[in-house]
């Protein structure tokens, strides 16, 4: 294999792991916009949307071999763990975080590293602490096109992921309540006066950042297995693409994402980074883009952030 | 007619500072009002207490025969007056900059369930104030000043309000802009028959233009008359008209 292909090889992988980065980046550069807030739970929750999925996808096949039910049976345990997800984010606003809406930055933030707690100690306490496997709903054959292989995991991870954004923006840009969340994010109080009831916008936001953090931990749990902490350094990662894409900024994250995810796949080999210091690469990417650029990519030159 | 604003013997602090101090007046439907004042007047204040931003120390609003703000924990959060019927143009215009020009005013019709409706209106918008349809594309911070204000005041009107509380609508624009801005709040109020009820800092226009006028002095309403007899008082041509 010629380094070109290699690397292309490689851009495929960063694309598959990018695409989901961006899904969870969104959970919190949507919330981040609305509230001024980082929530640190956001993380927790697609480890939830996974085990959900799971649950679901194991209670509907048992282990059966992939067939096309086996796939319809995949898409329902999606559609179900975002449904939970968008309400558990919607519960975990209105205690955890809404009462503290007035209060000084740092107790939400404090507040959302107890939620992240409990979430990941609470799957630990119902689920133990071993990893389990998503079994395949399809059969996972790779694909040649010339030289480079691509796995029907890695096409579906990708097309759900386009299209959930493509969703994402159509609702943000074209409907009545995604203008609304919009407009909530560029000036609260004016938006209050337009008749827009603030409260519904910011369960909205969490409903739909939390379904979509759903859908990540999914498309995440076949590569990386599902587990109580499996959040974390994902959630983390998805973070770092929302800063890098700008916080706050819908497009932001969905490239701040993509181009993690391809950063990571290609920077790792090509520096001869060891495959246990592979994390660095976002890390080392996410400082270099904050010297140039600190608001990120597509951020605003607003002088706020903590 | 009668009236559709009334202010009772309202009082909002800021800590310790008192901004309003047992302010009462009223606003009848279908008038002009002005409420003329210094900088740290209260001016802005009052409105913002009016549409539920300032929570009130003591005292009582009430909106077409009903409260809609007293003491704390009691009044209506700021969209429900809104929904209400009452729209305020903000100090500063507080535009959707990143939006388009439409979009913001979909978001003024925020309330209004009827799509056909709300592309009527737009249509009237850009007929009223003919900048804004040449621009309905266009990100409204490339708008200039006076241009926001319009558009603010359009977004204000897509809902169709009974009451249009307007804060400094000539702040910062040029004088022409201003009596631009002026005659067209004139015309809202004569043909569309809305009440409008504005503070403003350059007291001739807008008592020129109003029915009647109040004039408040740190915190407290010191002065109320007509229009034309504001215009003419001793006190108000010393203070706020440079005479």
């Amino acid at each position: 294999m010629s380094t070109l292909t290699l690397y292309m090889q490689y851009i495929v992988n960063g694309l598959t792991l990018g695409a989901i980065y961006s899904l969870i980046a969104l959970g919190y550069t949507m919330v981040y916009g609305i509230l001024k807030f980082i929530n640190f739970a956001h993380g927790d929750i697609l480890m939830v949307g996974a085990f959900i999925g799971l649950l679901v996808y194991t209670a509907l096949t048992g282990d059966a071999s992939p067939s096309a039910w086996t796939l319809t049976a995949f898409f329902i345990s999606m559609l179900v763990s975002m449904v939970a997800c968008a309400i558990l984010g919607m519960l975990i606003e209105r205690v955890a975080y809404k009462p503290l809406r007035n209060a000084n930055r740092l107790a939400p933030l404090l507040s959302a590293i107890g939620v992240s707690f409990i979430l990941s100690n609470g799957a630990a306490w119902i689920f133990g602490t071993q990893s389990r496997r998503f079994p395949y709903p399809f059969e996972n054959e790779p694909m040649h096109i010339g030289s480079i292989s691509i796995t029907p995991h890695q096409i579906v991870v990708i097309a759900v992921s386009v299209i959930m954004m493509v969703l994402l923006t159509f609702f943000v840009n074209k409907t009545r309540m995604g203008k609304a969340m919009r407009a909530t994010s560029l000036d609260q109080p004016t938006s209050q006066l337009m008749g827009i009831n603030v409260n519904r916008v910011i369960s909205l936001t969490f409903a739909i950042g939390s379904a979509l953090a759903a859908v990540g931990g999914i498309l995440a749990a076949f590569d990386f297995r599902v587990y109580p902490s499996m959040g974390t350094m994902t959630g983390l990662k998805a973070f770092v693409a929302a800063v890098i894409g700008g916080i706050g900024n819908i497009q932001g994250a969905m490239i701040g994402g993509v181009l993690l995810g391809i950063l990571e796949a290609v920077g790792a080999p090509l520096l001869h980074i060891p495959n246990g210091m592979k994390d660095t690469v976002a890390f080392a990417v996410l400082i270099i883009v904050l010297l140039v650029k600190p608001d990120g990519i597509l951020g605003k030159n607003e002088r706020e952030k903590i | 007619m009668g009236e559709i604003l009334r202010i009772d013997n309202i009082s909002v602090s800021y800590g310790s500072i008192r901004a309003l101090s047992d302010v009462s007046m009223s606003v009848d439907e279908g008038d002009i009002v002005s409420l003329i004042g210094a900088n740290g007047a209260g001016k802005s204040t009052l409105l913002k207490a009016i549409v539920g931003q300032e929570p009130l120390k003591k005292g009582t609003i009430s909106f077409a025969g009903e409260t809609i703000c007293q003491t704390k924990h009691h009044s209506l959060t700021t969209d429900l007056i809104a929904r209400r019927g009452i729209a305020l143009v903000p100090e500063g215009r507080h535009v959707f900059a990143d939006m388009t020009v439409e979009e913001n005013l979909d978001m003024g019709a925020f309330m209004v369930r009827d799509q056909s409706l709300i592309e009527k209106r737009k249509a009237e918008m850009y007929d009223f104030f003919p900048i804004l349809g040449a621009r309905k594309k266009q990100k409204t911070r490339s708008l200039s000043g006076g241009e926001q204000q319009m558009m603010a005041i359009a977004r204000a009107l897509m809902s169709s309000p009974r009451l249009l509380l307007l804060d400094e609508p000539g702040l910062g624009l040029a004088p022409l802009v201003v009596q631009d801005i002026f005659s067209k709040i004139k015309i809202i109020n004569e043909e569309n028959k809305v009440t409008v009820f504005l503070v403003e800092q350059n007291a001739r226009l807008a008592l020129r233009t109003s029915s009647y006028g109040y004039v408040l002095e740190n915190g407290r309403i010191v002065l109320e008359d007509k229009g034309e007899a504001l215009l003419s008082n001793e006190k108000v041509q010393k203070a706020y008209l440079g005479a």
